[in-house]
């Protein structure tokens, strides 16, 4: 039997591939959006792998140190570290800002680390050039796709940088590539002042009577002192021991320490439950709305060209065509279009997916999710068109 | 006899004040092989006629006899009117109405492929039809690549494809110039005789109307009959 569907469709081609281009488009807009929450979720769990812990130690009542902001003392890491259970303890510090590179502004994640450990949490995990942090000031380890080379200066607050090593893959929760440098320089620039306003806070503490007191020589300058110190860091990041329950020790350090301690199935139920799930909405709203829209389209395309074949159509149910077989033509060439923009689609996303400024990752069980998704799309979509042939009368074709 | 039969056959529109009798028992009989023609001013009920003779829509009333088989006595006398549309009735329109996105073969091979007919032998008797009716070197071309008088003879095909005892032909030579139109009716009466196929010719045009050996004039829903001159034959319709 001649498959109609097959054969209007090599009829009308030109019109049927711009159709499916137009539609492969807007599949190719869907896939990829759905690629961002995947990349979303993808660098909330790379962010939790890569830093090598089992456990955060963070401020009370706050969900630092990826979703609010924490500070806790940088001493508390030796309190952690004699805790039973741990292996190691590191203190971190995390900044999003805006880094020179050349003649532009990169956003990065700086993270401050104790240099010459590498191995210990939060410190890079692997290195594809150059080496770890030796020096305790002025170097700096990034994540290639922020744009650095070895040897390259980043200029981060009043200081500079030099770039010792590169690694991959260390990102944020929202995407920003890392870039490591020293604790000390990145305590620093958290709390980093202009010199005007370190001439303004020590004029400040000066008037007040309660830091100057005249009976108390040395307290004006201690206070001071204290004033150009950070002592906080955000974290103190702790491997285990093997073997060590981590619920029962977080359970420990939250008696005895009075700190917030979250295991890793907690922190990342706070990175993708609470951090990305604003976005994650925002992204599912759209992916309704792409998907509406492309219903639509084809919907309109399918009843229009249903439209433009009613004479034909009356003509076949005159010669004796079953209602089966014109329902298949046009169910046929509705998912014909489905299959051609779902190609047409994904390839483009692939091929785009690199260039996106966020990353994207185009998983197969998506696009299986998707491909059935568009041709139970485009089944549905043409139910209008299959109702209008159902409803053509033979007779039309008699006049 | 064969053919068509159809005795009273009635037709009302709507109910009650309002109904109109379109068809008021009409009798007609053709035999397999003849040509008659049906004529009538509009509003006659010719196209009623037509459509309650291609079983399109159903007659209020009469009797209606295809192939020495009763379809409709007061009613319809079989289950699947699509079926009796495709095997037993040709269809030949005022334009030929082929499917576009068809070549010429498959437009008339569509038909046996419809009654279930193997494609090869589908396209093998499509190709003898074409034969027949001098079109089989444009076989492989699609519908708008046809003249006018090729795209009817391809139609005439189609409606001969699963050889079936009438062929209802609704104004089919209006759109053609008189050339084209008596090479028309001559393939029509030839078809007729070849096949045994009864042809019902719903025309207006006075060029072909002295063809007709007999001829069904339709008024106010009834028919009369009347002899036609009856150039029925190709050497007489050139003459």
């Amino acid at each position: 039997m001649i498959s109609l569907a097959g054969r209007d469709i090599l009829h009308g081609w030109g019109k049927f591939v711009l159709t499916s281009v137009g539609l492969g488009l807007l599949i190719g807009v869907t896939l990829t959006m759905g690629g961002v929450y995947r990349g979303m979720v993808d660098d909330a769990k790379v962010l939790l792998d890569n830093s090598g812990a089992d456990l955060w130690v963070v401020q009370r009542e706050t969900l630092g140190p990826y979703a609010e902001s924490s500070s806790i003392y940088d001493d508390v890491r030796w309190s952690v570290f004699g805790m039973p259970g741990v292996e190691r303890a590191a203190n971190v510090t995390y900044l999003t800002t805006q880094v020179r590179r050349g003649g532009e502004d990169t956003r990065v994640m700086v993270a401050g680390v104790e240099p010459g450990e590498p191995g210990a949490p939060g410190q890079p995990g692997y290195l594809t050039a150059g080496r770890h942090l030796a020096r305790s000031h002025y170097e700096a380890v990034a994540d290639e796709a922020s744009g650095f080379r070895l040897g390259d200066t980043i200029r981060i607050r009043r200081n500079s940088y030099t770039v010792v090593g590169l690694t991959r893959r260390m990102v944020s929760s929202g995407g920003d590539p890392m870039v490591f440098i020293p604790l000390k320089d990145a305590q620093e620039a958290q709390f980093l002042k202009d010199n005007d306003a370190i001439l303004q806070q020590r004029r400040r503490t000066a008037a007040n009577p309660s830091l100057n007191r005249p009976g108390v020589p040395g307290m004006l300058d201690g206070v001071i002192a204290s004033q150009g110190v950070n002592p906080y860091v955000n974290a103190v990041l702790v491997r285990l021991l093997p073997g060590a329950d981590p619920e029962k020790t977080a359970e420990h350090m939250r008696r005895w320490m009075r700190l917030e301690v979250y295991t890793r199935a907690q922190m990342e139920e706070i990175l993708l439950g609470k951090l990305i799930a604003t976005s994650s909405k925002q992204i599912a709203m759209l992916l309704v709305i792409l998907a509406v829209v492309s219903a639509a389209i084809v919907a309109f395309i399918i009843y229009t060209l249903t439209l433009g074949k009613i004479r034909e159509i009356a003509v076949l149910k005159l010669i004796g065509t079953k209602n089966r077989t014109i329902i298949g033509m046009i169910m046929q060439q509705a998912i014909a279009l489905g299959v051609l923009g779902f190609m047409i689609g994904k390839v483009s996303a692939t091929f785009w997916a690199p260039k996106f400024p966020k990353y994207v990752l185009l998983e197969v069980r998506d696009a299986a999710t998707g491909f059935a998704a568009v041709i139970i799309m485009c089944v549905i979509a043409s139910l209008l068109a299959i109702r209008v042939a159902v409803k053509v009368d033979p007779a039309e074709a008699i006049g | 006899m064969s053919g068509i039969r159809i005795e009273a056959l009635r037709k009302r529109y709507g109910s009650g004040e309002t109904a109109v009798d379109a068809l008021k028992g009409v009798d007609m009989e053709v035999a397999p092989g003849e040509v008659v023609g049906l004529i009538g001013p509009s509003g006659s009920g010719k196209s009623t006629l037509l459509k309650c003779l291609g079983a399109v829509i159903e007659p209020t009333g009469g009797k209606m006899v295809l192939g020495g088989k009763t379809i409709y006595d007061d009613g319809w006398k079989i289950s699947d009117l699509r079926m009796l549309r495709r095997d037993s009735i040709g269809f030949i329109f005022q334009a030929p109405y082929l499917i576009p996105f068809l070549n010429a073969l498959d437009n008339v091979a569509l038909l046996p492929m419809l009654a279930g007919h193997p494609d090869d032998e589908s396209r093998e008797r499509a190709m003898e039809l074409l034969e027949a009716l001098d079109v089989a070197h444009r076989a492989a071309a699609m519908p708008s690549q046809l003249s006018g008088g090729e795209q009817q003879r391809v139609s005439i095909a189609r409606a001969l494809a699963n050889h079936p005892p009438v062929i209802l032909a609704d104004e089919p030579t209006a759109p053609l110039d008189s050339e084209r139109a008596l090479s028309v009716v001559r393939i029509l009466h030839s078809m007729a005789h070849q096949y045994e196929t009864a042809i019902i010719v719903v025309t207006h045009d006075e060029k072909i109307i002295p063809t007709f050996r007999r001829i069904y004039r339709i008024r106010d829903g009834k028919t009369v009959e009347e002899a036609g001159e009856g150039r029925s034959t190709a050497e007489e319709i050139t003459e």
